[in-house]
Formats: structure tokens, sequence, C-alpha cells
């Protein structure tokens, strides 16, 4: 078994500078790193490049740290909900590359997989598709998009293990796994770490040989953004 | 004339037996109210779960299940959860069986804007490029026209395009309308609203042919 157990954030963190491109996983706030990004808040790394779905609420997620000014460029799909990004984006303090949300994902999947590129319908004919190679295929139309290339992906599971094994639990799952992988260094974060063995190998959903660093998180917020109930009778 | 309930109302009649079914955010949402009960479907979320169910009871909900507007959601028996690349196979794929999206504009050979005003509104397109491109079978789910009384049935979009010629319905809150080569055609008008009101509601050419009949909902 080869251990990727780390002791804790600081350590799982090393090597982390600024003008760094991330991954960072979750969809809204749901399955985001939370530990990594707080300690990257605390790092005070700057001039960071995010490829993260959204960009978190104005007090959470990575909405603390565009508080802190430490993002240069965002990569995501959707990034409504979040009142400073929308100020710092129109006023041209921060860089925006809006991508297709299944080509967000793609492109995470192609840097983990070895794909240069590959080719997708979503977004030919619109602004998305301007200045990229075009081509017919079976009568359609496809647009050519190159995988990304990150330094470091941070993901969070539910469960892992010291061989680096990931379990999620419901949606929390998202971008998490194409991001590991995917970037130089993938660091997991995880509500529960256990020993080896202890996971079933048939239920595990990220194998250990995608993450390079695992540790386990504390002081899970898990925040809900849009509470929907019904009333019990 | 119908209100946002009416729309969904209407739609829901389209979602057949057997569907897997994506809902956008708005009005689409409200579809699953109105879904028969004899019928077996299972709704998508893009964000990672197919088998959709009702919103959780007070005190159930769980941080970990939401669906693609950040809304607690429940599952049903039968559901599952999955990555985005998984998501987007199925959508890309063409295994989703019918898309319900809402729009700020449609044109009359189909093109779709819903993700970008310039200079005013930008919150991105989420998975709605994704699923216009791919999808063969997508309902737009809109008012007729705008806060301003103008037409979002257009000859040409104004805004930035979602997607190219990909629509192929349209219910709004005044009428159900085709979209064919020769421009939007007219198969129903709400309760009490009548033609007229409907062509001039509408900038895009429009096909009137025949008696209008009236939505059954």
């Amino acid at each position: 078994m080869i251990r990727k157990t780390v002791a804790n954030v600081e350590e799982a963190l090393q090597g982390v500078k600024d003008g760094m491109t991330f991954m960072l996983g979750g969809f809204g706030l749901c399955g985001i790193p939370e530990n990594a990004i707080a300690h990257l808040v605390k790092m005070g790394v700057k001039d960071l490049t995010c490829i993260s779905n959204n960009a978190g609420v104005d007090d959470f997620g990575l909405g603390l740290l565009l508080h802190k000014r430490q993002i240069k460029k965002m990569i995501s799909s959707y990034v409504g909900e979040n009142d400073e990004f929308e100020r710092q984006m129109l006023s041209g303090e921060l860089e925006v590359e809006l991508t297709p949300q299944g080509t967000l994902a793609e492109k995470c999947r192609a840097a983990q997989a070895g794909f240069p590129a590959f080719y997708t319908p979503a977004g030919y004919g619109t602004e998305v598709a301007e200045g990229k190679e075009t081509r017919e295929f079976n009568g359609k139309m496809y647009v050519l998009e190159k995988a990304f290339k990150a330094d470091f992906s941070f993901v969070k599971a539910w469960k892992g293990d010291e061989a680096g094994n990931l379990i999620f639990k419901g949606t929390a799952r998202n971008f998490n796994p194409a991001m590991c992988g995917a970037a130089g260094i993938t660091v997991a974060e995880v509500e529960e770490l256990v020993p080896a063995g202890e996971l079933d190998p048939n239920q595990i959903h990220v194998p250990g040989i995608f993450v390079q660093r695992i540790f386990q998180g504390k002081n899970y917020e898990k925040r809900i953004e849009q509470l929907t109930v019904r009333k019990s009778n | 004339m119908l209100d946002k309930n009416g729309i969904a109302k209407r739609i829901a009649k389209e979602v057949k037996d057997g569907y897997y079914v994506n809902l956008g955010i708005g009005i689409p949402t409200l579809v699953a109210n109105f879904v028969r009960d004899d019928i077996s479907v299972e709704f998508q979320s893009e964000n990672g779960v197919l088998g959709m169910g009702p919103f959780p009871f007070e005190g159930e909900e769980d941080a970990d299940i939401i669906n693609a507007g950040k809304q607690t959601i429940t599952t049903l028996p039968g559901a599952s959860f999955f990555d985005s690349v998984t998501s987007f196979g199925m959508i890309r794929g063409q295994h989703v069986d019918l898309t319900i999206l809402g729009a700020m504009e449609v044109a009359e050979n189909g093109d779709i804007a819903n993700w970008k005003i310039p200079g005013k509104m930008v919150k991105g397109m989420g998975g709605a490029m994704d699923l216009v491109a791919s999808a063969e079978n997508i309902i737009v789910a809109m008012m007729h026209t705008n806060r301003e009384g103008e037409s979002k049935l257009l000859k040409k979009c104004t805004l930035p395009l979602t997607g190219v010629g990909c629509v192929k319905k349209i219910v709004t809150n005044l009428a159900v309308l085709d979209v064919t080569p020769e421009g939007f055609k007219l198969l129903e008008k709400a309760p009490g609203v009548s033609v007229e009101e409907i062509v001039k509601a509408t900038e895009g050419n429009l096909i009137v042919e025949g008696d209008i009949p009236e939505m059954d909902i």
C-alpha cells in the first residue's frame, strides 16, 4: 500500500505559491474543499487562477478568496449569487472565463485521462466558440476544447483511506472525481479518514492513484445555499 | 392568460411515460408538480442526480443532496448519484429524453438566448449550452413578452446566444408554438387569449393556419 496521508491542511498545501492555477471541486457550496479554501485565505497567496463550477457566495467558499482579492482569474460555468464577484468582474479587477458546465467537467477529465483536447457540440455558434477550431461530424458541428492545466486540485470527499481512495456522498460528488489526478498535485480532504482495508474496494469512486495527499478535514460547515422544505403534516 | 403554474401545467402534458427529463431553473422546476401520477418519469439534475423527489420535510434536509438550483431535495426509489462528467455524458449522449428550460429570447429559426445581458447581467450559462446543443427535444417555458411588453419571440435574437437552431417547442403565458423552418407555428392559445393578441405579442414570423384550439389544461 502506498500511503497518501498527511498530518494536516498545512502539510497538504505545501508548495502552493502565488500565480498558480487551482482546480476546486464543488457545485455551489455542495462538496467544496472547505479546509483547503480556509487555508489558502490564511496563507494569503495571490494572483490565483481558480477553476471551479461556481465562485461561492459573498462570505463562504471561493467568496472568501475573492473578498481578499487573491483571485486573478476565475474559470466557471455559473457565477450568480455573489455580489462581490459581480462587482470585481464588472469593474475589470477580475478576469472571468465562462465555460459551459459539461465542457468544464470534460476539460478536467481530459486532463486526468491524458486527452489534449476533445470535440463538443456545446457552445457552437455562440461567443464561447469564438476563435476555436470547429469541425463537422455526421452532419453536426462541434467545437474543439482543450484540457485544463493546473498546479493543484483541491477536492472534498465523504470518506477516504490512507491509500487515497475516495467515496463521495450524494450530489457532493459533482466535479470532485474528474479533478482528481487532473493537476500536478491532487489534495483530497475527507470528513472521515480510515485505515487502508476499511473501505470496500467495490464501493470506491476514485482510486488512490489519482490522489497525492489526503487529510482528515475539520469543522465542516456544509452550508445550504437554498433551503427548500415541505411542511410536515 | 396563464400564470407560471399554468405554463408548467401545460408543459407537463408533453412529459410521456418512460421519459428521463431535465428541468431548468424557474418555471421548468414547477413542471414536476403537474406530471400525471400514472406514468413513470425520472427527473435528472445536471449536478449529479437522477430520480429527484420532492423537497425534504422540515428538518430532514441534507446539505449533500441538492439540485442544480442549489435547492435541498430528496430522492425517490431507484435514484442514483453521479459525477459531473457522467451527468453531461447523459446529456451530450442524448440519453435524456426531454429538456425544459427558460429563455430571455427565442428566434424564429430556433436560436435561444438565456445567459447574458451585455453590461448588465452575467451569471453564466451553467449547463444550458450543453443541454441545448445536444437535446433532441427541447421545450422553452417563458413569458411571451418581457417586463417592458416587448416580444421575446423574435426574428433574430439580440442577446448573446446559448445555442443555434435548437428550440422545437415553446409554451408561453399566451400560446403553444412549434418552431418550424418557416417560423413560429401557432398550435394552441391560452384560455381567454385571442389570436390577435398572440400576433401582436410575436415579433418573429408567426404562422396561423385554420382555427386555433384553446389549451386543454
